[in-house]
């Protein structure tokens, strides 16, 4: 049983990561119809920052300075690195693509990762970079022999609370509302006086500064960060946000959820060969039996 | 006009061929290295590059081999498989190289073996343990123990030097290092009395291990045997002991790297063990000599992956003056003739299998250094 709870506590940090960086592809999918391959790597340059910033702001010995305060600092600017970089992304590649085939813009979001992962090699470097210590990680409980540390705990707890906040702008605010209505129907919400610029460039602010704080979690759970972590993780993501229903915002985080504990459970219980294998089989099960994902809805095609 | 073309980019290309054919000759003697000078094991491609450079500085001062001077092309494979082939296959063909050094990881030089066994190409690997590398062909060659052996020194160090008896194994099944060694390990160590109480499996390149940790630290080993590189291995001991897992993690040479013990690794590997080719603490001359003067050069530390790459390159300098001329066949006959080389690592004495025998050391970690632990014989 203790055994069970730790794996499960186990799932669910490593489903948070999945899901934060799902709730980018989701919104930006809800928003303009199509999968931001780059996303995923928006997500590695929000750990590098991370791992710059914490330097410039001397955490330069690994255990030592390590302090809340600090850590909220770190986070609150990578994010907003990553907002910058989200928002110049679509500005400069997919704006001038807006009205080309789909198949165009989502050649150019390949583009644009590799053209990230591969600038990341150059400029930070090929190797795995040690992630500094931004928080003390203490055993905060010993539940009959499964220990919990207060990394995991962060972890699931951010996302949460981020998560929250993001129901809370796009359900209570004008610019929320706006990106519902965009979502909805680009041409309606521009004849209703809805600035699309600027909504989709919201959109991209927001699920960008999603993936850097991602990206912040990873490297205080797994403290180690190369360019190329982006594929693994922002395929991951993809999978959790078709999972859950892709354009769901709810969904991108139960699928993130579900990946993670399921990964976790398959290399615990069976082995770690096959994880992926499951993970994926899994997703073929589901798109199968619900094509749109668990909390997806059918979408009409008008002819 | 198309025909023309056709014509004068046949004439560009022919001529490209003599002016690299020309080049050829002149007073030098080019050897070939591959190495991981990036990617995530990148200490063990600059490790084995400084030491190789050193070698060829010693021996171009020295007035070179056979009155010519030692050039050294090296190749980055950013510790990909596939682009070792690509590299080596530029080594020799258009670099002309006549003899090849590399790699450190045990993939990559079986990756680069049957390209040089299919050119006629001596190769020595300076830190390759997979016993598989060197059977690929006649023409391959290692100045370093082999993995069946770095297993029953393990074996042997934890049954009594660490006297545990129940270990598992966290494997990195992309490996062909990780997996030959595990192998081994766990023949010999159920053979002199051990037991396996679990073996879990991760790939390269993960971050996560938490639930292979998780169900090993439920089957209560008292030691975890850990046969990866280092760059997986730090992620792995700070994970462990998030988890629980309060024993001794062991494993062998693929930990050898400065960066093993980076960040929080540090506390995480306290009091671990690994096997490895030699120890900076030994007080060897030849050793400490080397120590001097590859601190001198590169203002640090060097490892157990430089010494090697060191030897690696002053055996086929030797081999080559041995022969008295360039031919593959003729380096290769001599490489196989070595007996009692002296080197910094140990004499070496290639044997039929092209493999050298020499012991091996135990290292313990101690406060994020690697403190000489115990010598264990072949």
């Amino acid at each position: 049983m203790t055994e069970f709870i730790q794996q499960f506590i186990n799932g669910l940090s490593l489903g948070s990561i999945y899901a934060l960086i799902a709730l980018g592809y989701t919104m930006i999918y809800g928003i303009l119809r199509f999968i931001n391959f780059a996303h995923g790597d928006v997500f590695m340059i929000g750990a590098f920052s991370g791992y710059y910033l914490a330097i410039l702001f001397s955490f330069t010995t690994f255990t030592g300075g390590a302090s809340v305060f600090m850590a909220v600092a770190i986070l609150i600017c990578s994010m907003a690195v990553c907002s910058v970089l989200g928002f110049t992304i679509e500005k400069l590649a997919y704006k001038p693509l807006r009205n080309s085939p789909k198949l165009t813009i989502l050649i150019t979001a390949i583009g644009v990762s590799l053209f990230l992962e591969y600038s990341g090699q150059l400029v930070f470097g090929a190797d795995p970079k040690s992630f500094p210590t931004l928080l003390e990680n203490k055993q905060i409980m010993n539940i009959g022999g499964a220990t919990v540390f207060s990394n995991s705990i962060v972890v699931i707890a951010v996302s949460c609370i981020l998560m929250l906040i993001l129901r809370m702008i796009v359900m209570n605010t004008k610019m929320g509302t706006a990106m519902r209505a965009v979502s909805f129907n680009h041409t309606v919400a521009s004849l209703m006086g809805i600035n699309i610029n600027r909504v989709i460039s919201f959109t991209f602010i927001l699920g960008s500064s999603l993936a850097a704080a991602a990206g912040i979690l990873f490297g205080l759970n797994y403290p180690k960060v190369d360019p190329l972590i982006g594929i693994i993780y922002g395929l991951k993501a993809f999978v959790a946000a078709v999972l859950g229903g892709i354009g769901n915002i709810l969904g991108a985080a139960l699928g993130g959820m579900i990946l993670g504990i399921v990964e976790t459970f398959v290399s615990g219980y069976l082995s770690s060969t096959y994880k992926d294998a499951i993970a994926f089989g899994i997703l073929i099960i589901i798109l199968l039996f619900k094509p749109t994902g668990l909390l997806g809805k059918k979408e009409i095609e008008k002819v | 006009m198309k025909i023309k073309t056709i014509i004068l980019l046949s004439f560009a290309l022919i001529s490209l061929t003599f002016y690299s054919c020309n080049k050829q000759s002149g007073d030098i003697i080019k050897i070939g290295e591959f190495a991981s000078l990036t990617g995530s094991e990148a200490t063990f491609g600059i490790s084995s590059d400084n030491g190789m450079r050193l070698a060829v500085d010693e021996i171009n001062n020295s007035g070179g081999v056979l009155g010519k001077k030692i050039q050294l092309i090296t190749e980055d494979n950013q510790g990909k498989p596939n682009e070792t082939q690509t590299v080596v296959q530029k080594l020799i063909n258009r670099d002309k190289v006549v003899a090849i050094l590399g790699e450190v990881a045990s993939s990559r030089s079986k990756a680069a073996a049957p390209i040089c066994q299919q050119n006629k190409i001596p190769m020595i690997t300076p830190a390759s343990t997979n016993p598989e590398v060197t059977a690929i062909g006649d023409y391959i060659f290692r100045v370093c123990f082999i993995d069946p052996f770095q297993a029953t020194v393990m074996s042997k160090f934890a049954l009594n030097s660490m006297k545990v008896k129940k270990v598992a194994l966290l494997v990195d099944q992309r490996n062909a290092y990780s997996t030959g060694l595990a192998e081994s390990f766990k023949k010999t160590f159920v053979e002199m009395g051990g037991e396996i109480v679990e073996e879990q499996k991760y790939s390269a390149g993960d971050k996560d291990f938490k639930a292979q940790l998780t169900t090993i630290k439920y089957k209560n080993p008292e030691a975890v045997f850990i046969p990866g590189y280092y760059t997986d291995v730090g992620l792995i001991g700070i994970q462990a002991r998030e988890i629980g897992i309060n024993v001794p993690l062991f494993g062998g040479d693929g930990w050898e790297s400065e960066k093993l013990t980076e960040g929080k690794a540090k506390d995480a590997l306290e009091g671990c063990f690994f096997s490895t080719h030699l120890s900076m603490d030994d007080p060897n001359p030849l050793v400490q000599e080397f120590i001097k003067k590859y601190r001198a050069k590169y203002s640090k530390e060097p490892d157990a992956m430089s010494v090697l790459g060191y030897d690696a390159a002053m055996l086929m300098f030797d081999a080559i003056k041995r022969a008295g001329s360039t031919d593959g066949e003729k380096i290769r006959n001599e490489l196989a003739k070595t007996k009692d080389f002296k080197s910094v690592s140990g004499n070496i004495t290639i044997n039929e299998q092209r493999n050298a025998v020499k012991p091996a050391v135990v290292l313990e970690i101690k406060d994020g250094k690697f403190k000489y632990k115990e010598t264990i014989a072949p």
